[in-house]
């Protein structure tokens, strides 16, 4: 039996409504990645993180708590979560997140950061008004409390006088330049992935790295957003030998991550076949998206070395700080 | 089998369902790392007949869907699988799971 989907699905879409994201975060957690970078506040062209970087280390707490639940009959468990979760936000209780956990991820974005500062890009950050996209209701077909919070955003946007956003994962990603110009009016954004800001500028490595891996392409960024050479160059032009596993580009396999909020035991099973897959050619494996990352990383055994792509992006192009 | 002669129509209001496209060959489920039966023998052809009872037997199937698009990006039909599963679900929510209020 999977976890009970109708509560599930009703505890997000609460969150959606009543604190603006699935997973609600305090402003530290959202926005603490930031603190000693000097970005500036807002301006025409910010970097819009979405907070799913900043939300994977609760969902990888979240996710072990629901992986106890997967085969029992928690019905009325759930159904007692879901009507506290109106009253309180549950988050900080169902996911206690480490400290440790929570700098690994944000150093991530760190990493993005600085990479696009060195690369000479102009660039804020709306701090408290980068809000979560609603990518997940979305997929699970929250389309009322969805469409609702796509508006909002988009509001808040255009009251900031953004007209540019660089983003830092496929999800939010994809939600911003494919999915919400069919739900909001006259959405009117430009919207590019920091690996299309950073290939476009074709910029040199400072420092050479001389390794072999293999990369992982998520399904969005391959499929639905075209983005499989920029990640590629760059990475070749960091120094990188790339083996390619079979199933990669537009025919990329799936991490299994999407599964992991309703079906934790399936999404393991598809992240092992993955991972079995990356490892028929390199045990050295990349990473673009902080959700593969770390449906992967679950999964894998320990003479795996998993690694986002902007770590090693950081240390070839942005070796010496801008 | 009681036939739900609005079902189509239900579904087809939300996002793009476009089953209808289908040609039967199976490569979906064939590729699909979960090996569902998204399209076209099972899920969709319930809409299709209106055959709800079936449909909402098929919860656990219609909310494992990755939206990987694996299959999408091999289908010769051309069919929207991601979305038409999304529409499945929009469904549910509203039918079946409460989630219908705006
Ligand atoms: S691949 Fe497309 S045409 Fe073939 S069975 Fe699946 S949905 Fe139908
Ligand atoms: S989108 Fe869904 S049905 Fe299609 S291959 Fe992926 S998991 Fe299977």
């Amino acid at each position: 039996m999977p976890v009970p989907i109708a509560s599930t699905l009703g505890i997000l879409s609460d969150n959606l409504r009543k604190r603006r994201s699935a997973l609600p975060l305090s402003r530290r957690a959202r926005t603490g990645w930031a603190r000693g970078l000097a970005l500036p506040h807002g301006g025409e062209t910010v970097i819009y993180t979405g907070q799913m970087w900043q939300m994977v280390p609760s969902i990888n707490a979240m996710a072990h708590q629901l992986g106890k639940y997967e085969n029992s009959s928690s019905g009325s468990l759930f159904r007692f979560a879901r009507s506290m979760n109106k009253l309180v936000n549950l988050t900080p209780f169902l996911a206690r997140v480490s400290a440790k956990d929570r700098a690994f991820y944000d150093e991530r974005l760190r990493n993005i950061a600085r990479l696009l500062q060195n690369a000479g890009v102009p660039f804020g950050y709306l701090y408290e008004d980068d809000l979560y996209t609603g990518a997940l209701a979305y997929d699970e077909g929250l389309d009322p409390a969805f469409v609702r919070h796509a508006q909002y955003v988009y509001s808040v946007l255009k009251a900031r006088g953004v007209r540019r956003l660089i983003t830092v994962d496929p999800h939010t990603t994809n939600m911003l330049r494919t999915v919400y110009p069919k739900v909001v009016k006259g959405f009117d954004l430009e919207v590019r992935s920091y690996l299309e800001v950073l290939d476009a500028r074709h910029p040199k490595a400072q420092k050479k790295l001389d390794v072999q891996a293999t990369y992982h392409d998520s399904c969005l960024y391959a499929r639905a957003e075209g983005v499989v050479e920029p990640p590629r160059r760059l990475l070749a032009g960091a120094g990188l030998r790339m083996v390619e596993p079979e199933l990669s580009g537009k025919l990329t396999f799936c991490c299994g991550g999407p599964l992991e909020t309703l079906f934790p035991g399936k999404s393991a099973d598809i992240a092992r076949q993955r991972i079995e897959q990356l490892r028929s050619v390199d045990h050295r494996v990349i990473t673009a998206c902080p959700l593969c990352f770390a449906n992967l990383s679950r999964a894998a055994p320990k003479d795996t070395e998993i690694r986002d792509i902007s770590d090693y992006l950081s240390e070839a192009y942005a070796a010496t700080p801008a | 089998m009681k036939v739900d002669t609005r079902l189509l129509d239900r579904v087809s209001s939300g996002p793009e369902f476009d089953a209808k496209l289908c040609l039967n060959c199976g490569t979906c489920t064939a590729l699909c790392p979960l090996g569902l039966e998204i399209l076209p023998r099972k899920i969709f052809h319930h809409v299709l007949l209106g055959d709800k009872e079936r449909l909402l037997a098929e919860e656990n199937a219609i909310f494992s869907c990755l939206l990987c698009r694996m299959c999408e990006v091999n289908c010769p039909g051309g069919v929207h699988i991601a979305e038409n599963v999304r529409a499945l679900r929009v469904y549910l929510n509203e039918e079946i799971h409460g989630l219908a209020e705006v």
